[in-house]
């Protein structure tokens, strides 16, 4: 196996230690930390396979991933959290050690599910694809787990990171004007998610999205 | 078997005598240095073990032979493991007298007779060191075995020294997996040592102590032989650690200059892996004892992921 191959194998790895480490992280501001430390790894994922492989187009994306995932978005989160005076723990619905139970589950699923998908395909990254999957199950794990409004949007924008290492393993990347879409897409709903985070709490006095599922009048 | 190897054998196991007790003050003065403290003498431990030996035994009314031989059996079992464990170079005679699942049982035995130790006495704390010491080790030894089971299926084999060799002695390559098991076996060593995030070594607080608790009736001779071995017992996962995930510079076979290479090596890494322990425990604050459970998953999680991403991954090299 040659050293590029060596190397996109580790990040993945890390890419995948990092999402379990956000499913088991009680603390906000940790948790937009390692967000933005998982962009910066799939960033230098994506330039590797770049740099391997000669496609000038996924050097664009790795510049795209690097300041939208590891600089704007955290920004704008921490931002967001600092403005709505949000730094208490997370309160997971269901216990982290049972979470990360059903995590290991999830992964060994999506190893199963991937491994004769990326035996079809020829790339230089294929192994990484059933981490993508485990990466993307794992941010819906934490999405369905965590009844704070802030760890589910940060839970929905690493699924967008998991989809996204899926794209590189699977296809060296989607076409530009796709990519650049998606990135719009991601940083369209966090400003809108932030402006909801605002409506919630002056409707709620609380970001538990629990309220919301009782909305009629009494 | 050479008589050579026989003597540097010999060698390894009385420099982990020496060393690990220096290891123990060094990292005690790491930890007052970062915590902004004066620091205790680096040859603490040794002042402690030779006043210890010096004094009388004092031994409860209902203690029976367990609670006399457990020292030296915990004793036995730490030195079997720094004889085991390839510290200075590969060719070890006694090597083949234990496997890495071997060695964790070798540290299983002595946990169960320090627990049983504890218990014999009949007081409070002494019971109640003895539950949370097997609570701790059932929960890490697990994990630890998985960390293993990664580093086997590299080498193929279950033997520490064939380990090391693959690791250390082929051409460079990257194993994703073994940044998860070396993640993995970190935090169970922290537990297994009764450092930090699980216990602190520096405390005899009834509410929080697991280890102190345990030797809370012990003297003389008998105390002093448990302190040594759990220095021992520190030095040995530091070595293990160290010939897992860091094996360069251990020799290969028995030549003199390679093993004379080894030895600087070793206190160097040494020197370095305590001034980490240290800053990891400064760094860290003690948890609850029910979040222990929780830190100790958390590795086991970690040493299976390392399992799943070898079998993904690496399978294919």
């Amino acid at each position: 196996m040659s050293l590029s191959a060596q190397l996109i194998n580790l990040f993945a790895a890390v890419i995948l230690l990092l999402a379990f480490a956000m499913l088991a992280q009680r603390r906000v501001l940790t948790l937009i930390n390692l967000f933005a430390l998982q962009g910066l790894t799939l960033a230098l994922s994506t330039l590797v396979v770049a740099f391997t492989t000669g496609q000038a187009h996924l050097y664009g994306s790795a510049a795209l991933t690097l300041v939208l995932k590891a600089v704007l978005l955290p920004w704008i989160l921490h931002r967001l959290v600092r403005r709505l005076e949000v730094k208490w723990d997370v309160e997971p619905l269901i216990k982290v050690p049972t979470t990360m139970l059903v995590g290991i589950v999830l992964v060994i699923i999506s190893f199963n599910v991937a491994l004769p998908i990326s035996q079809l395909s020829s790339t230089i990254s294929r192994g990484t694809l059933g981490i993508a999957l485990a990466s993307v199950m794992l941010a819906f794990l934490m999405m369905i787990t965590r009844s704070k409004a802030i760890p589910q949007v940060v839970g929905f924008l690493a699924m967008e990171n998991g989809l996204f290492l899926a794209a590189t393993s699977a296809t060296y990347g989607m076409p530009m004007v796709v990519e650049l879409g998606i990135a719009l897409d991601v940083l369209v709903g966090v400003i809108i998610l932030g402006v909801f985070f605002f409506q919630i709490r002056d409707q709620f006095d609380s970001l538990d999205i629990r309220h919301l599922e009782r909305l009629k009048e009494k | 078997m050479s008589i050579s190897g026989l003597l540097w054998q010999l060698f390894a196991i009385v420099l982990a005598l020496a060393l690990a007790p220096l290891l123990t003050g060094w990292v005690n003065q790491c930890r007052a240095w970062l915590q902004n403290r004066s620091a205790p003498p680096l040859l603490l431990p040794y002042y402690m073990l030779h006043k210890l030996f010096l004094k009388d035994v004092v031994l409860a009314h209902g203690a029976s032979p367990i609670f006399r031989f457990a020292p030296f059996a915990v004793f036995g079992c730490m030195l079997l493991a720094c004889a085991i464990i390839p510290v200075l170079s590969t060719d070890l005679p006694f090597a083949p007298a234990a496997d890495t699942i071997a060695l964790v049982g070798v540290f299983g035995l002595a946990r169960i007779f320090i627990s049983l130790a504890a218990m014999d006495v009949g007081t409070s704390f002494g019971t109640l060191g003895g539950r949370r010491e097997m609570l701790v080790g059932f929960l890490a030894e697990p994990a630890l075995l998985m960390v293993i089971f990664t580093l086997a299926m590299i080498a193929q084999s279950t033997s520490v020294a064939t380990i090391v060799e693959t690791l250390a002695h082929r051409e460079f390559v990257i194993y994703p997996s073994l940044a998860f098991a070396g993640i993995a076996f970190t935090f169970v060593s922290f537990a297994e040592n009764a450092r930090v995030p699980v216990d602190n070594p520096a405390t005899h607080l009834e509410l929080t102590m697991i280890h102190e608790a345990m030797i809370l009736e012990y003297s003389g001779r008998h105390l002093a032989l448990i302190e040594w071995a759990a220095s021992l017992k520190l030095y040995a996962y530091s070595c293990l650690g160290l010939a897992l995930f860091f094996p360069w510079g251990i020799a290969q076979g028995d030549s003199f200059l390679g093993l004379l290479v080894a030895i600087p090596m070793l206190v160097a890494k040494l020197a370095i892996g305590g001034v980490l322990l240290a800053l990891i425990e400064t760094l860290n604050a003690k948890v609850r004892i029910f979040r222990a459970p929780e830190f100790l998953g958390t590795a086991f999680l970690f040493a299976v992921l390392g399992l799943l991403v070898r079998l993904l991954l690496e399978s294919r090299v």
